[in-house]
């Protein structure tokens, strides 16, 4: 099944994307296709390539660099959303790319399930 | 449909508004929503009259963490993740109540 | 691609304005799913109600007043609103203190309104 996914908050300040993450892994696991995981709002912070998290934590960051470049996900962050926050190009992690709102509609249209991950 | 709650019902009122509304399906607690469906919670006895209506889930590696297995309401259904997927292609429709 | 493909979304918003980012966001969103033709239904509920207030003046707090963009949703061909009673009466609000033409359901309306979508998303 193709199955979309939204993420609202970003980083450690919340639960959400490592949710969001664990889902996607196991989704995965079990054969099915993420069709994109769309970030929005303080979700676009997850693919801020300036992350860096203490050793003995987890890299959220490089955790969806590394689930995209194994399974060719599209890793797509909000262009206004991102703007807004200081997320370019210049300091975006692999694997993501900034995109707009109809990226996520799309997903939403193309996907047979979307799911939502937030606060 | 699947309904998914991730806040504690002590501290927010998403569960609440899930299950004001919420026309029967499932309902899968996960995050600080798992609170909600250990005994002695203020909130448990909602649970228990929701499971009237709707299947009720757990996602277990939630309950886990925060080390409330042992008190998990009678009832419930623990879910993995993979569980947490499973429900998502089963039901046509899910809503994350955020 | 997806051309041609018409699903039901609904957008619900149940977080107050200004309090935090999502009131001022959302909106956006729903616009694009217009702008795909997609079949589209705006719900507001709890807290999301007050996003709907008439006569919000936000000067003094230096944020953009966001909330004339409901009144401009009729221009793309939104016209779905829809309001739950009870987090109305909850709040002191009633459907002459929104700025917006809504329908007003009952919890139950909304629940099966909700179970006929093909996409949910909530903000």
């Amino acid at each position: 099944m193709k199955i979309a996914i939204l993420i609202n908050e970003g980083p450690y300040q919340h639960q959400a994307t490592d949710t969001a993450f664990l889902f996607c892994r196991a989704a995965l696991a079990k054969g099915h296709e993420i069709r994109r995981v769309f970030f929005y709002h303080d979700g676009v912070n997850n693919s801020s390539s300036l992350t860096e998290p203490p050793q003995d934590d987890r890299n959220i960051v490089q955790r969806w660099s590394k689930l995209a470049e194994e399974h060719k996900l599209d890793l797509v962050v909000c262009v206004a959303a991102a703007l807004r926050r200081g997320i370019k190009d210049e300091n975006l992690a692999p694997g993501f790319r900034i995109s707009g709102l109809g990226q996520l509609v799309e997903a939403g249209i193309e996907a047979d399930r979307l799911v939502t991950f937030g606060d | 449909m699947l309904h998914i709650v991730n806040k504690s019902p002590l501290e927010r009122n998403a569960l609440d508004a899930c299950l004001r509304v919420a026309q029967g399906g499932a309902l899968l607690l996960t995050e600080d929503a798992v609170y909600a469906a250990t005994r002695g919670n203020a909130a448990a006895e909602k649970i228990t009259a929701a499971m009237a209506g709707m299947k009720v889930y757990v996602l277990g590696p939630d309950l886990d963490a925060r080390g409330m297995t042992d008190r998990l309401l009678d009832g419930v259904t623990t879910v993995d993740y993979g569980g947490f997927v499973d429900l998502v292609t089963e039901y046509p429709t899910n809503q994350s109540w955020l | 691609m997806s051309e041609g493909t018409i699903k039901k979304f609904m957008f619900v918003n149940r977080k107050a304005p200004y309090g935090t980012i999502y009131a001022l966001e959302s909106p956006e969103v729903v616009l694009i799913s217009a702008a795909f033709d997609q079949d589209v239904s705006l719900v507001f509920m709890d807290d999301g109600v007050f996003q709907l207030k008439k006569g919000q003046q936000t000067k003094g707090i230096e944020n953009k007043n966001f909330s004339p963009t409901y009144r401009a949703l009729d221009g793309y061909d939104i016209e779905k609103l829809y309001v739950e009673q009870e987090s109305l009466d909850a709040r002191g609000l009633t459907e002459d203190d929104l700025l917006v033409d809504v329908t007003v359901m009952t919890r139950e309306e909304m629940g099966k309104l909700m179970e006929t979508m093909d996409v949910v998303l909530s903000f």
